[in-house]
């Protein structure tokens, strides 16, 4: 169960404004996180803090590939994204690195600033202070790989049955 | 007799994805993966967190300089030694590194270049432009750091089987409309998220008229729409592009769609009579045409090049419009080909002459000020044109600066006048 405070995001909000290429010879989570959306909003950047769910618009993450926009959010604390639609390598990278992700536009439109918001993958429950909705079934792969943490332990576990 | 099949599901099929349902998950096994300094960096640390030793074929492993280098500061120069060491501790034998390896240059490029891009092939590139290499009627796929070190583990990636969309062009743009003009008109009628997870393909007469080099303006935007991948067919063209490049041309041959492909969806583009487009801050996908923005759009620095539109055809386009011409007062440009090879054409076409004698800065092959890393990073309240493929707000340098995208003629007439103007008006 993942439960956290809403920060709202607009829609579009692409890799480049989430963490700046300047700062894309930086790999420590720490480091990163202290830039994170300073391209978006200072004032919303300066307000995210550990423990906040972000809830953002159409297509959450658009534009380059860089794992370190959600590197950045990990090391910040964010404990999940909500979003009406996901762009596909954000996406990726969010389920790779085991940050649980959920596409759900009515949620994502309904749920306010700074509101609590508690998400339960095993009951499949998304719930505000004000409305309930049900998490999308999730295709058995992503399952899967969620369970194992992400993607670093279930190349891990194939590594070590493959005796390579 | 089995029903006729798109480009996509080809690859995929070939690839150990059979299903082609959309939306099914599968593992397919990958031609060849592709790293650059900056997501090889993460990537590297991901491998060894995986218990991985060895890269799965070092053969089919390529690792790029392209983003900080020439290194900026020690922090860029310490990352790229990283790669290098990987590479070297890896036996890689794609290691490419512009002032150290002879044939190198921004990834997208360099990788078609050398002919490590085949019809019908599939690839995963640390780098959200792999779609370029459907320019050669490749599946390039763009991921993440963590996916590319798995990829190098395993020699396979997962997947969600994509839908597929046909964009078919018809008519004969205009004199000043090339490659990049067609991708963004398709930007301009789908938006930004109108391909979202989709792979496109390509087709119609102004696409087949296109060259290698104005396919690769094409393709490399496809990712803009949020499609995962964008092909054109390779045919005769792509062929006799590739036939010097690789060890058995007489293994080359042309890959498309069967005849009567049926796609989820099919986006019609007219193209005939196309003037110049050019993408207005801070969307890929606010496309109108040059002549219809209305005078008077300022501009501070000038951008030729990169993985998009670094060519030796882009080169020769903004050639055209500078010789006999000066970069305007309060003007800079900035021409970057996309590899030495390019910048070595260049050079013996007299076009490196012609940029200087200008006024213009020749850079080094890099991905540089495109990504807003250095060479040419912009200050607040500054406004650039470039042949890149993004201008989200901060893309290019501070978050008040902003970028519009455009053809080179478009960039080059920006040069010589300072401002946005149908290329038309310089060269009549």
């Amino acid at each position: 169960m993942i439960v956290g405070r809403v920060v709202r995001l607009g829609d579009d909000v692409d890799t480049d404004v989430i963490l700046p290429g300047a700062y894309l010879n930086v790999t420590d989570p720490d480091e990163l996180a202290r830039h994170l959306l300073e391209g978006y909003d200072p004032e919303v950047a300066a307000r995210v803090t550990a423990g906040d769910v972000l809830v953002a618009g159409r297509n959450m993450g658009t534009g380059s590939s860089r794992e370190h926009a959600v590197l950045a959010l990990r090391g910040r604390g964010v404990r999940a994204v909500i979003a009406e639609s996901f762009a596909r390598i954000f996406l990726r990278n969010c389920l790779n690195l085991g940050l649980p992700v959920v596409e759900h536009p009515d949620a994502a439109r309904a749920l306010a600033e700074s509101e609590q918001v508690a998400i339960d993958f095993a009951a499949g429950t998304l719930a505000g202070e004000h409305e309930r909705w049900a998490l999308p079934p999730q295709p058995p792969f992503l399952t899967e790989l969620l369970a194992d943490g992400g993607l670093v332990p279930w190349v891990r576990r194939r590594l070590q049955t493959t005796d390579r | 007799m089995s029903a006729p099949r798109t480009m996509t599901t080809k690859v995929l099929a070939a690839h150990g994805m059979a299903d082609p349902t959309p939306g099914t998950y599968g593992l397919a096994r990958v031609d060849r993966v592709m790293l650059n300094d900056v997501s090889g960096a993460v990537a590297m640390q991901e491998f060894a967190l995986m218990g991985a030793g060895r890269v799965f074929d070092r053969e089919r492993v390529a690792c790029i300089t392209d983003h900080f280098w020439p290194a900026k500061d020690a922090r860029s120069a310490d990352h790229v030694a990283r790669l290098r060491t990987f590479a070297r501790e890896q036996d890689i034998a794609d290691y490419f590194e512009v002032g150290a390896t002879r044939a190198a240059g921004i990834e997208h490029a360099v990788l078609a270049e050398e002919g490590r891009v085949l019809p019908g092939a599939l690839l995963v590139g640390g780098d959200s432009h792999t779609c370029t290499a459907g320019a050669l009627g490749a599946m390039g796929i763009g991921v993440g750091s963590t996916d590319l070190a798995a990829a190098m583990a395993l020699g396979e990636v997962w997947l969600r089987v994509p839908e597929t969309v046909a964009v078919r062009f018809a008519g004969t743009p205009g004199r000043f409309a090339t490659g990049k003009d067609l991708i963004l008109a398709t930007l301009g009628r789908v938006g930004v998220d109108g391909a979202n997870y989709a792979a496109l393909e390509f087709c119609g007469p102004p696409i087949e008229a296109l060259g290698v080099d104005g396919r690769m303006a094409v393709c490399n935007m496809a990712v803009e729409a949020g499609a995962k991948s964008g092909m054109i067919a390779a045919d005769a063209t792509t062929i006799e592009w590739l036939a010097p490049r690789v060890t058995d041309a007489g293994a080359l041959a042309a890959f498309g769609p069967d005849a009567g492909a049926v796609y989820d969806r099919e986006v019609r583009v007219d193209v005939d009579g196309l003037a110049p487009l050019v993408a207005v801050p801070p969307s890929p996908g606010d496309v109108r045409a040059v002549d219809a923005l209305g005078r008077g759009v300022r501009v501070d620095q000038v951008y030729v090049g990169n993985c998009a539109n670094g060519t030796i055809s882009d080169l020769r386009q903004l050639a055209e419009v500078l010789r006999g011409r000066r970069v305007a007062d309060g003007v800079r440009l900035i021409v970057v080909p996309a590899t030495q090879a390019i910048e070595r054409q260049a050079l013996a076409e007299g076009l490196i002459a012609t940029f200087i004698e200008a006024g213009a800065m020749v850079s080094p092959p890099t991905c540089g000020a495109c990504f807003g890393g250095h060479m040419g990073v912009l200050a607040a309240g500054e406004t650039a044109v470039a042949t890149t493929n993004r201008n989200f707000r901060g893309r290019m340098g501070h978050r008040d600066s902003r970028v519009f995208l455009a053809n080179a003629y478009v960039a080059g007439a920006a040069a010589v006048t300072g401002e946005l103007i149908d290329p038309a008006e310089v060269l009549g």
